[in-house]
């Protein structure tokens, strides 16, 4: 088993809010991130898949295709978009980076041949990423 | 939905490296230059990975606010620009960054209770790092 990440940027803008508290609580949750006039960052992605290497190859997964998905799933749909406004996920889930980091292993699971979906990672800044594995 | 979150601070602390248990040739042989009388300093990388479910009325796995406030208290204030020499977890123990790792879980599994600890990895330097599961 091989484990092949792919790394990807885009940038996009947020707030959490969450309309079933309180204005209070919202304040009191979220901080600075409750502005409903959003703020940005740019993400970094980083999507991992793993499979055997095929003998013909000696890929695990062809990269043009993964890029491809990366592209047509998440970067077109998220880069300079007002996440909250623009990706379906978030009208109804508050777009934190653990919301993001299973968003985009859901884009992605269904969408990949071959190769095993294993992690996404989403860097919101340098100091703060989320994991995600698929787990329940 | 279970999640991984990790988050990165950066503290500076001084230490040196000698075991009174060993004899002045066999402090130097194992520590080299970490072994000089007068100490000298690191710029630490920390990283502390929690997991947990995402909360549905958050989205998150644990308020970073809770993490960030918890992390200043009881880890930035106790060693950032300190000899940890001098330190109460280093009385007994050798400061490396291994020994370091296992101080700073022990206190986050003690007393950080929003939130499953997964892990905390320490950066000494670009070049080295160390990790702690608790295992």
């Amino acid at each position: 088993m091989v484990y092949l990440t792919r790394k990807a940027e885009f940038a996009a803008s947020h707030y959490y809010h969450n309309p079933d508290l309180t204005p209070e609580e919202n304040q009191r949750i979220f901080g600075k991130c409750n502005n409903p006039n959003g703020h940005g960052h740019n993400y970094t992605l980083e999507v991992t898949v793993k499979g055997e290497v095929d003998p013909r190859s000696g890929f695990v997964v062809d990269l043009k295709q993964l890029k491809e998905v990366l592209h047509r799933e998440v970067l077109d749909a998220m880069d300079h978009r007002f996440l909250n406004k623009e990706v379906p996920e978030f009208s109804v889930q508050i777009p934190t980076t653990e919301n993001l980091a299973i968003a985009i292993w859901q884009r992605l699971v269904s969408k990949l041949n071959k190769a095993q979906l294993h992690r996404v990672r989403v860097y919101e800044t340098p100091d703060l990423f989320v994991d995600f594995y698929g787990e329940a | 939905m279970k999640a991984h979150l990790t988050r990165r601070y950066m503290f500076s602390a001084s230490h040196r490296l000698h075991s009174d248990a060993m004899s002045k040739a066999e402090n130097a042989a194992t520590y080299g230059k970490c072994n000089n009388q007068y100490g000298h300093g690191h710029n630490y990388a920390l990283e502390v990975t929690v997991s947990g479910p995402v909360d549905e009325s958050t989205g998150m796995v644990c308020n970073l606010l809770d993490l960030d406030r918890f992390v200043q208290r009881e880890i930035l204030q106790r060693f950032d620009l300190e000899n940890l020499n001098n330190r109460a977890e280093f009385i007994e123990t050798i400061p490396t960054t291994e020994n370091l790792c296992t101080a700073i879980y022990d206190i986050l599994q003690r007393g950080f209770t929003h939130a499953h600890l997964d892990k905390v990895r320490i950066e000494e330097t670009m070049m080295n790092s160390f990790e702690y599961a608790g295992e």
